[in-house]
């Protein structure tokens, strides 16, 4: 059987009635891994030992739990105790944390198999997965191409079904955009639906870690594990959690979709647009009511996004001098010498590009002119989506402008970069939830993602929104030739 | 003369049991880096939570200065690099200080004044370093601390004056239980600013930071010091340079620390990892009904209820557990003055010589109560009650059992004491002489033989009116 091409509800029904085991599951997606890695090179870590010890105890224990024995990755700025956890950067090389996130004991509560780690974008920055001091993940797809970033190698190792689920990060798109590219659901909760402890902050007031699935029920089925309140975290929210899989109907009558007028202007491609139109055509066809608003500030978002991500990252990424953990600059003359050369030799062009520019906004006599005029813009984008959501209950847009482009086209231009995350970003600076799923494929055979977004803390508008569309298509079923 | 402006800085450890943003111990001495994990190390993916009882701490000490509280909690960061702050980064408050607007009340030569109070904010504390055998140690006990910082508007016109600041200052934080104020244990930190103007100028000279003064003496020496040398400065028209100064108290001067050019830019921006909330005004309120009664609003009333002097109010309030252990006292005998003598002049003189402090006193204010009756009721003289005081500090000793079985009662037998008189008189023909003959101050003598006689034991009124009739009869013969 080959079981990596399951999904985890499938796997799980499997699991319980005995017609497999954990083992066979861990031995089945370590063989996939083997085959398809050497391509794909979704991961930067995968601990063969590790996984079968885990197989081992899972077996031995009490059997249960909502993931029992279904393999997830894990990307690699999420902490999973003593295992090497680098956000693909070489100043954290060999850092290996002492604690679990919340997301990852969660995840072990519930009798998950954590399989391997996934490859990033260092510190995540970025959205093609080229910037990884590991190299570059490949789309499944064709694999000339980027998989998206930052989240490449989680969206990849799904896609190529070398896991049946994988944990993301998003702060401007960095799990939609990847799963957009790569053909697979993915999904960013609200800010504060899941805690971000054990999160290697990027931005930590646009951070949130989220699902990457085969469908949405699994997507559903994940987020249910991960949410909830955390004592570790004060900015994950006590809000409950209701049971996203219970609630999972494929019923749009009456739902009224909105449809940002400028996010379907200049800069988007034609065939993602004609793609997205099709999907609005299927939700109509099942009784939803598309109308046309407005997100008048949707174009300072990109610069907005880039002030404040920036200006965050700098100061979360100070720590990372060589004092306690990671790389350090052998023999430094002087305290100076081993900040500069432990910092110059460990981080790459893209995370030096970024605190530079955080750094300067936060400089005194430029912080009112970028770093509190950025927050204010954050909240007039937050205002047109507040306004949208009287008239509408979820909106609907494409999650990346175009389908997946060739590595190396876009790194020597970060602001063609910057543009791939021009539809992702404003929901993080509004801190709503938002949903990718595969709405087909474009003429090159690329798939293209359709975007799902609700109010706050509301992912039962979304999910079902996307539910209700994937169950009356096939595009989710569509997997790549690797 | 100039015109001296001053205006300080205080850290004040919080005590609470856990650090500021994480649960690890806050207890002083421990083994390095015992007292951490990944919050307070700032390992990455960590993140704060804040400990309730740092802001109530805070909220506390604020309203004791007349502080106005901020209804609206948040935290900035800020932001520089040094190895012993694991973040790079230190969590602080920036425009929005939990309290400002205060004010405290000191005393100078001249009268009570009242020293103006900006701000004060919550913050945490960095690790130490520790440089041996050309290495660079660093211990994170210490780090994640809750601070509160204190500053004052500059207008404290003397390094006295300052000390008197601090002084006060110390008092209240004592007093609330806000902060043990041990500056040996680094729990008490203070930087100033001074400048000096032409006397009558409106404008203020150029700032001087003055940092690493490790007591307050050592403030004060600093401040001292830097009024002469700035003052000496103006005299030969040379400029003031803005600058931060180190305090060298081995070697009794402040050093150049950095220029104003040198001044980090801290790059202070909204801590994102901690959500800002509101105060209410209920819970201000509830902060509010628990402060004590502080030092000088309870001198006044001392003054007021126990007839006793200011100086003694004054002495007997400082100490938030001395002034308890004088009601205590004055509660199951009503001689305030007796006691608060007792106290002033021998007790604390007791508890000094062992470096005791008054809430470790074991000495009952019963007992000790006990022994200052025994003197009213004669049973025992002054002296030898003086003598009896060590001997029952550590309260296990009651002071009769000790007169009992050392026969220490005071002789008020005037058989007993007669016989003694005698033996004196007999013993000293040339006072006795002289007193007849007129001298007058031989007769204190004589008494001091008697005493010294009954080992202190005499009664001395009795000792007295015997020895005069003594000293009469032989006049006659």
């Amino acid at each position: 059987m080959e079981l990596h091409k399951l999904t985890a509800h499938e796997l799980t029904n499997l699991i319980a009635k005995k017609k497999t085991s954990v083992k066979e599951v861990a031995e089945d997606l370590l063989k996939r891994i083997e085959r398809t890695e050497k391509k794909v090179k979704a991961l930067c870590l995968v601990d063969k030992q590790d996984v079968l010890a885990q197989c081992e105890q899972l077996e031995k224990g009490p059997r249960k739990g909502k993931l029992f024995g279904v393999p997830v990755v894990i990307k690699d700025n999420i902490c999973v105790a003593g295992q090497d956890t680098t956000c693909s950067s070489r100043i954290l090389k060999g850092f290996k944390p002492p604690y679990d996130a919340t997301v990852v004991s969660r995840l072990k509560q519930e009798g998950a198999l954590i399989l391997a780690r996934a490859n990033m974008d260092e510190f995540a920055f970025g959205s093609s997965c080229e910037t990884s001091c590991y190299g570059p993940t490949h789309n499944p797809w064709d694999l000339k191409r980027i998989p998206g970033g930052s989240s490449g190698g989680s969206a990849a190792s799904v896609a190529a079904d070398e896991t049946i689920l994988a944990l993301g990060s998003d702060t401007g798109g960095s799990i939609r955009q990847p799963a957009a590219l790569c053909g697979v659901v993915g999904l960013k909760p609200t800010y504060g639906r899941v805690s971000r402890y054990g999160l290697i902050a990027f931005a930590s007031s646009l951070d949130q870690i989220g699902p990457f699935a085969k469908d949405v029920e699994d997507a559903a089925l994940l987020l249910n594990v991960i949410s909830g309140h955390d004592l570790m975290d004060s900015t994950c929210a006590e809000e409950k959690v209701p049971d996203y899989t219970k609630n999972l109907k494929p019923d749009v009558k009456g739902l009224k979709i909105g449809i940002p007028k400028e996010y379907f202007a200049k800069g988007l491609d034609n065939e993602v647009k004609t793609q997205v139109a099709a999907a609005l055509d299927v939700l109509t066809g099942l009784g939803a009511k598309v109308k046309e608003i407005s997100l008048p500030h949707t174009e300072y978002a990109v610069a907005d996004y880039y002030i404040l991500a920036t200006a965050e990252a700098s100061s979360n990424l100070a720590r990372f001098d060589g004092v306690q953990y990671g790389h350090r600059r052998a023999k430094p003359s002087d305290l100076i010498e081993m900040y500069f050369k432990t910092r110059g030799e460990g981080l790459g062009e893209e995370a030096k590009r970024r605190i530079i520019l955080g750094t300067y906004a936060l400089s005194s006599g430029y912080y009112d002119a970028y770093y509190l005029r950025a927050l204010k813009v954050r909240r007039l984008i937050k205002e047109d989506f507040d306004a949208a959501f009287k008239k509408v209950d979820c909106l609907i847009t494409p999650t990346s402008p175009t389908a997946a482009f060739k590595i190396g086209e876009r790194t020597d231009d970060p602001l063609a970069m910057y543009l791939s995350d021009i539809y992702t970003i404003s929901v993080n600076l509004a801190g709503l939830p938002a949903i990718s799923l595969p709405c087909g494929l474009n003429s090159e055979g690329l798939p293209v993602g359709l975007q799902v977004i609700a109010r706050a803390f509301d992912e039962q508008t979304m999910l079902r929104t996307a539910f209700a569309f994937e169950q009356n298509t096939e595009h989710h079923k569509k997997r790549p030739n690797v | 003369m100039y015109r001296v402006v001053i205006g300080l800085e205080v850290h004040a450890h919080l005590a609470t049991r856990s650090k500021c943003f994480c649960g690890c111990s806050t207890e002083f001495g421990q083994r390095p880096n015992s007292q951490s994990c990944p919050v307070c190390l700032g390992l990455p993916g960590s993140l704060p939570v804040l400990n309730e009882e740092a802001l109530k701490l805070a909220i506390k000490a604020a309203l004791a200065l007349d502080c106005k509280i901020s209804k609206l909690i948040k935290f900035d960061r800020k932001n520089y690099f040094y190895p012993d702050l694991p973040k790079n980064f230190q969590i602080s408050q920036y425009d929005l200080p939990v309290a400002s607007g205060g004010s405290l009340s000191i005393d100078t030569g001249t009268g009570p004044r009242r020293i103006r109070i900006r701000r004060a904010h919550l913050e945490e504390d960095a690790g130490k370093l520790i440089h041996e055998k050309g290495q660079s140690l660093v211990d994170f006990n210490r780090c994640g601390m809750p601070l509160l910082e204190v500053v004052s508007e500059p207008e404290i016109a003397s390094a006295d004056e300052a000390n008197e600041y601090l002084v006060r200052l110390k008092r209240i934080l004592k007093y609330l239980e806000v902060s043990d104020c041990n500056m040996e244990e680094g729990s008490l930190r203070c930087d100033a600013n001074i400048s000096l103007s032409q006397e009558g100028s409106k404008e203020l000279g150029e700032k001087v930071e003055l940092k690493n003064m490790n007591s307050f003496k050592g403030v004060k020496q600093a401040l001292e010091y830097e009024i002469k040398r700035q003052g000496k400065l103006l005299d030969q028209k040379k400029r003031i340079v803005q600058e931060t100064r180190l305090w060298n108290s081995e070697e009794n001067k402040t050093e150049v620390m950095r220029s104003k050019e040198e001044a980090h830019d801290y790059r202070y921006f909204p801590e994102p990892d901690l959500v800002p909330f509101i105060l209410s005004e209920a819970y201000i309120k509830e902060i509010e009904k628990s402060l004590p009664e502080l030092s000088q609003a309870k001198a006044s009333r001392f003054v007021r209820e126990y007839k006793i002097p200011e100086y003694d109010a004054n002495v007997l309030t400082a100490d938030k557990y001395l002034s308890q252990y004088f009601e205590n006292c004055v509660k199951i005998y009503n001689s305030p003055k007796v006691i608060s003598n007792w106290i002033m002049s021998e007790l604390l003189a007791q508890l000094n010589a062992r470096n005791i402090e008054v809430r470790h006193l074991k000495l009952k204010p019963k007992t000790f109560v006990t022994l200052l009756k025994m003197i009213e009721t004669g049973e025992i003289s002054g002296k030898i009650a003086k003598e009896i005081l060590p001997e029952v500090l550590d309260g296990k000793k009651e002071p009769g059992d000790i007169v009992r079985d050392r026969g220490l009662s005071q002789i008020s037998d005037s058989g007993k004491l007669d016989r003694i008189i005698e033996q004196v008189v007999k013993d000293n023909p040339k006072p006795v002489e002289d007193y007849r003959g007129g001298k007058a101050n031989a007769f204190g003598f004589l008494v001091g033989q008697i005493m010294r006689a009954s080992r202190g034991q005499a009664n001395p009124e009795l000792a007295n009116k015997l020895l005069k009739k003594k000293l009469e009869e032989g006049k006659d013969a």
